[in-house]
């Protein structure tokens, strides 16, 4: 972190960088929050530890539209994200200066109350995490603190940086497709079941969609009175389900699998199960393709190719 | 608020006996937007016309609902009444209740609630339309065939007699195509190279046709009447204007054992090669991948011996960019890969040879000089197996599930052929039907079974397998007599499938051409318009389209040509306003919509944009109106939804369904 610090720094000082995108340290270790740092002063409360979740690469946009360069911190899997919005020509790569962080696995406070403990007064990011209660001090083991999506993980390489700071750590230990293959064996009538249990927790708090790298449309469609979907009112409790599923919709072939949906909702709704299911369709009937790891690449669903799957052959449930 | 007119047509009986057309004209009333709604026995009819262009005047009115038969029937009629009585074309809408509705439905009362379904859809649409204004383009008075076989060569004489321009693109070296292979055609025998090379010369010789052989099209952009095509003249390494043809270059070239394409692999030929001896140009190429000078650096003879000094080694593959109006698609067909029917033990055994290979051990300039003889060991076979259907007809996935159409006639003719050249030796068909169904074709193959002795056995063959003393055991079944059948055979022939041929899938996608499960081109309508594509300004030919026989083919090839006649005989076209437009508030310039977009349509600009007071430089989406052929792509790829189709607006269409799910 201090190295991390030090050099961002630097960048600022020397004038490479008008600002850095980075975290700031927040009331207690586990929850530091995005923030732009434009001065030495400003930089003190910079911080990078287990618990810097959130995706940054979603900034850059407004970023990119301000005076001079901007240093962004990316994780591994946040460079995939930075990509697509490169080759969507929402951010442009001249603005903006890597710092390609390394990456443990990214902590999660509330894993830590699910692993069963209560009344949190502190917590640290090492592992085993140190736990401070109420009741006492305790341990968690670092992996049963661990986001789900870090189970998963992409990778520990940078698909694009200027330059590298820390080392990354291989956390996978769970098959990414397992929970969508889990879904695909339910009958129609629990599978609808399932989705109206979850989906009818929604608050239509607007979190998924803010935090997400792919929906960044300068207008959403939520939001246009050109379309009648703005505010509309529920008239039942598992209406919710057009705005996620749409939203699946608007992101498939772009959605990165960052998992920040799922981290950010405030609900505990698996969001990301409807991204991994099109993108488990799009690896079994276009080949494998990972949204944002190469910027040249025509994405599956904006090319066609005569090698591409029938319409017929889908509706057969893929067969290729 | 719009003025609408709904009119309801009876179509006779077709409609009114099972639609209670006076209760939609009573419900479509109570719509918003109508002022007025009458029902009348034939709408399209000039009474009709009448009714309609009176109650424009009487009522006013801004916007037509026509509910009648599918607007690719009759809408073009109701836009130019509309359009005589004063209203903009693009203010009808049709409610098609005849084939969405009362050809399909028994029940009246049923049939007659979803009529009023159907108004009430196309009159909320109606309510949101806008007036939209047509433009044109023009017609590049030249037409593209693609292929050289007998289908791409007549299309092009077709033409070009009526005085077009017309390029031939071939792949191959040579035109001739499939036919060019075959040595006697069915029903009456005649020789296959007699009818066809007097064509290619004709067509070679004609002033308004440019043949590109050895050439391949590799870009197509553009539109009906205005196609702008890549063409790839691949390298010959011969120079076409000053080679002589004498051949001494092939005779003397020392690499001779790349296999034959002509001769389907059964023989071998040089390096530097001409197809066959009657090619079309009579220029030859070099094969790259076989001759020793590319290769090794060594050799060169064929320069040495070209008395013209026609050899070039150095060419390179030239790309030619030209303009049509119209394109002919005429690529023809393969025989399919035995490679799932190892029970004919095709690949294990020479003797097991497909139709087209027996055309050309048959043919005098083939491998065999025309001597019917066993390929592994030279002897004169005494008894000759022809299996049927071998792919054709398939349930499951080994084959192909369509009839090869031209197996039966061509299986008939081989043994007549044999029989009458080689009495001697017996000739046994398996068949699954025999299909017969052309004028003379049926008396043909009564004459292969009554006057030459042909032994027609009705059952499939399930083995064929090579014995150690050089013939073949065929182990099949007669149906008709209900037992097994197991016999010796010297040769055994398949009348393999036909497919389209390799390649079209590649020219399907340039061309935004729809191909069908087996890759065949789909036909803009099965019956009504065969040889047009459901893609403007692009026409189907020959086997590409479905299997045919020579005569179909070259019947086929005349009609495309009429159909490119009479397009590019017009001036100019109109364009289709129903294009696509991008709003420049909503457009994140993401690119996705171009990505999508068949017609390469859409470039980005850089503009300054006024967002409600915040003004800043942003990269938007423009649409090319004379490319977009409002296939609605881009709309749906839109995440923004910035990009809409005018006439088709997610707007009006979302009002649709809304106004079916009321």
């Amino acid at each position: 972190m201090q190295e991390l610090k030090a050099r961002a720094l630097e960048l600022l000082k020397n004038g490479t960088v008008q600002r850095v995108l980075g975290w700031r340290i927040g009331e207690n270790t586990y929850d530091p929050e995005p923030a732009f740092f434009d001065s030495e002063e400003a930089m003190k409360d910079f911080v990078y530890n287990n618990f810097c979740a959130a995706n940054l690469s979603k900034y850059m946009i407004e970023a990119c539209k301000l005076e001079g360069k901007t240093l962004v911190c990316l994780k591994p899997c946040d460079s995939y994200s930075f990509n697509q919005l490169l080759s969507e020509h929402r951010i442009d790569r001249e603005k903006a200066y890597i710092i390609g962080v390394g990456c443990k696995g990214k902590l999660s406070i509330e894993k830590v109350s699910q692993a069963g403990v209560k009344g949190i007064l502190s917590v640290t990011d090492t592992d085993p995490l140190q736990v401070t209660t109420l009741y006492g001090d305790t341990t968690v083991a670092y992996k049963d603190a661990m986001l789900s999506r870090c189970h998963v993980c992409k990778g520990k390489d940078h698909v694009v940086y200027d330059e590298l700071i820390g080392e990354s750590e291989d956390t996978v230990d769970a098959d990414r497709f397992a929970e969508v293959a889990a879904i695909e064996a339910m009958s129609p009538e629990e599978k609808f079941a399932f989705f109206q249990a979850e989906l009818s927790k929604c608050i239509r708090c607007n979190a998924c969609r803010n935090v997400c790298p792919a929906c960044s449309c300068r207008k959403c469609v939520f939001d246009s009175n050109k379309f009648d979907s703005t505010q509309k009112a529920n008239v039942d409790s598992f209406e919710e389900k057009m705005f996620h599923i749409i939203r699946a919709f608007h992101v498939a072939g772009r959605c990165t699998d960052c998992g920040e949906c799922s981290r950010v909702c405030p609900q505990g709704i698996p969001l990301h199960l409807f991204n991994r299911k099109f993108i488990k369709d799009i690896n079994n009937l276009y080949g494998e393709y990972q949204a944002g790891a190469d910027v040249e690449a025509k994405g599956p669903l904006t090319s066609f190719t005569t090698e591409d799957a029938e319409p017929s052959v889908v509706s057969q449930g893929g067969i290729r | 608020m719009q003025r609408i007119g709904v009119f309801v047509c009876h179509c006779g009986s077709n409609i009114a006996a099972t639609v209670d057309v006076h209760k939609v004209v009573e419900l479509a009333r109570l719509e918003p937007g109508v002022v007025h709604a009458e029902d009348y026995q034939y709408m399209c009819s000039e009474a009709g016309q009448a009714k309609i262009g009176a109650a424009i005047k009487e009522h006013q009115l801004t916007g037509l609902v026509v509910c009648s038969c599918s607007p690719r029937m009759h809408e073009a009629t109701f836009r130019k009444c509309a359009q005589k009585y004063g209203l903009n074309p693009y203010m009808v809408e049709i409610a098609n209740i005849r084939e969405h509705c009362s050809w399909i439905h028994k029940d009246m009362q049923e049939a007659t609630e979803k009529a009023v379904i159907l108004a009430r859809a196309a009159i909320a649409k109606v309510n949101l339309n806008t007036p939209l204004q047509a433009g044109e383009s023009r017609v590049t008075k030249r037409a593209l065939v693609i292929g050289g076989g007998i289908a791409g060569i007549q299309t092009a004489l077709d033409i070009a007699d009526a005085g077009y321009e017309v390029d031939i693109v071939e792949k191959t070296p040579s035109i001739g195509g499939r036919m060019s292979q075959l040595d006697k055609t069915f029903p009456t025998l005649d020789c296959s190279a007699c009818i066809l090379t007097p064509k290619m010369v004709d067509a070679a010789g004609h002033e308004k046709i440019k043949i590109y052989t050895y050439s391949e099209v590799e870009k197509v952009s553009g539109f009906v009447g205005d196609f702008t095509v890549d063409i790839r003249k691949k390298a010959r390494s011969v120079d076409a204007d000053k080679c002589t043809g004498c051949g001494v270059c092939q005779e003397k070239c020392p690499s001779k054992k790349t296999l034959s394409e002509f001769n389907r692999g059964l023989g071998t030929r040089s390096a530097i090669y001409t197809p066959f001896a009657q090619a079309i140009p009579n220029v030859p190429v070099i094969d790259r991948d076989a001759c020793i000078k590319f290769k090794t650096g060594k050799c060169g003879v064929c320069e040495k011996v070209c008395q013209a000094g026609a050899i070039n080694y150095a060419q390179q593959d030239e790309i030619i960019t030209e303009k049509y109006g119209a394109i002919v698609v005429a690529t023809g067909f393969d025989t399919i890969k035995l490679d799932k029917y190892d029970e004919y033990a095709y690949s294990q055994s020479k003797d097991v040879i497909t139709s087209l290979e027996l055309e050309r051990v048959m043919n005098a300039a083939g491998p065999t000089k025309g001597h019917l003889e066993r390929l592994s060991d030279g002897k004169a076979p005494k008894e000759i197996v022809f299996i049927q259907c071998v792919g054709s007809r398939c349930s499951d996935d080994r084959g192909k599930p369509y009839c090869s159409k031209i197996c039966c006639m061509y299986t008939a003719k081989h043994a007549m052929l044999i029989r009458d050249k080689y009495p001697d030796v017996n000739v046994t068909v398996f068949y699954i039907d025999v299909r017969t169904p052309g004028k003379n074709f049926d008396e043909f193959y009564r004459r292969a079974v009554e006057e030459y002795g042909v032994n027609y056995i009705k059952g499939q063959v399930g083995k064929v397998a090579p014995q150690p003393d050089g013939s073949l055991l065929v182990q099949g079944v007669d149906l008709l007599d209900n037992k097994q059948i197991k016999m010796k055979a010297d040769m055994v022939v398949l009348a393999t499938a036909i497919e389209p041929n390799q390649g079209v899938r590649n020219i399907a996608t340039m061309l935004t051409a729809s191909i069908d499960t087996n890759n065949f081109l789909t036909e803009a309508h099965p019956k009504l318009r065969p040889v047009e594509s459901p893609t403007a300004g692009v026409f189907l030919s020959g086997v590409c389209q479905g299997p045919k026989d020579i005569p179909e083919t070259v019947s086929q090839a005349g009609a495309a040509a009429v159909k490119v006649i009479g397009l590019l005989a017009k001036d100019k076209l109109t364009t289709n306003p129903c294009t696509a437009k991008a709003d420049e508030l909503l457009c994140n310039g993401c690119s996705n919509c171009a990505k999508v977009c068949p017609y390469g349509a859409i470039t980005y600009e850089t503009c300054l944009v006024n967002d409600h007071g915040i003004r800043e430089e942003r990269r938007i989406a423009k649409v090319n109106n004379a490319l977009c052929q409002g296939c609605g792509a881009c709309t749906v790829t839109c995440p923004s939804g910035a990009m809409d189709l005018q006439g088709f607006s997610n707007k009006q269409l979302l009002a649709e369904v809304d106004a079916i799910c009321r």
